[in-house]
């Protein structure tokens, strides 16, 4: 089953796992299973159906919006990441 | 929420932003989480990756950036508790970008830094986003 690891801010959401197993055959699947184990996250990472433009989903080392985005298709043992881009600004 | 910093932590944030100037700097805090207080142990500065030319009211950091601070402060026993930015020539006080930017459950220290004959950090504030997103709210930052 992949597993998500969870940016460290957000693990008020998740009782403080900072791993979380998932069920599906895409990202999206896989980020459906999260929010709905843990629907807080939500906010946080989707801006209506939209990822948030600082949210990235890294399978390994690699971007998923240099892959297929939401729909590339996992593996079992894949190791998924939540990683915010900061940023700023005045 | 409480957040202490170190004054020595503080200068260096200050020199840091004072350096960038008149751009946008920036950096990670390490530090420990209790109850509702926030001690930061560590600032890590980040060079900032926002275009050149839009520097002076924008910062960015890599992902890759974040993976590394977090693994850093887990292997070290800390925590990735927030991070600091400068605002040039405007308030500490966080803007509609900030907030579209930001998670909560996370310090963010602004610096004011204003030309007053040369570069000067005049005002240093923490806040944190609320979990609705809908706005920040002060925290009560203690410089020890």
């Amino acid at each position: 089953m992949p597993a998500i690891r969870i940016p460290t801010p957000l693990r008020a959401y998740t009782g403080n796992q900072a791993q979380i197993s998932v069920h599906g055959a895409t990202i999206g699947d896989a980020l459906n299973d999260l929010t709905t184990q843990h629907p807080e996250l939500r906010p946080h990472l989707f801006n209506g159906a939209e990822l948030r433009s600082f949210v990235n989903i890294y399978i390994g080392e690699e971007d998923i919006r240099f892959l297929n985005g939401l729909e590339t298709e996992i593996e079992e043992d894949d190791a998924l990441r939540i990683i915010p881009s900061i940023a700023g600004g005045n | 929420m409480n957040v202490v910093l170190d004054h020595q932590l503080q200068q260096r944030i200050f020199a840091e932003m004072v350096e960038a100037y008149p751009n946008e700097g920036g950096g990670f805090l390490l530090g420990t989480l209790d109850g509702d207080t926030v001690s930061i142990a560590d600032v890590v500065h980040i060079s900032n990756t926002f275009e050149a030319e839009e520097q002076y009211h924008r910062y960015a950091m890599t992902p890759q950036d974040w993976a590394r601070l977090e693994d850093e402060a887990d292997a070290r026993g800390l925590t990735l508790v927030g991070y600091y930015h400068s605002h040039p020539n405007s308030p500490a006080i966080p803007s509609v970008y900030d907030r579209d930017h930001a998670l909560p459950n996370f310090t963010y220290i602004i610096t004011s830094v204003q030309n007053t004959g040369q570069p000067s950090p005049v005002e240093m504030r923490a806040w944190l986003l609320r979990a609705d997103r809908s706005q920040f709210d002060a925290s009560t930052l203690k410089i020890t």
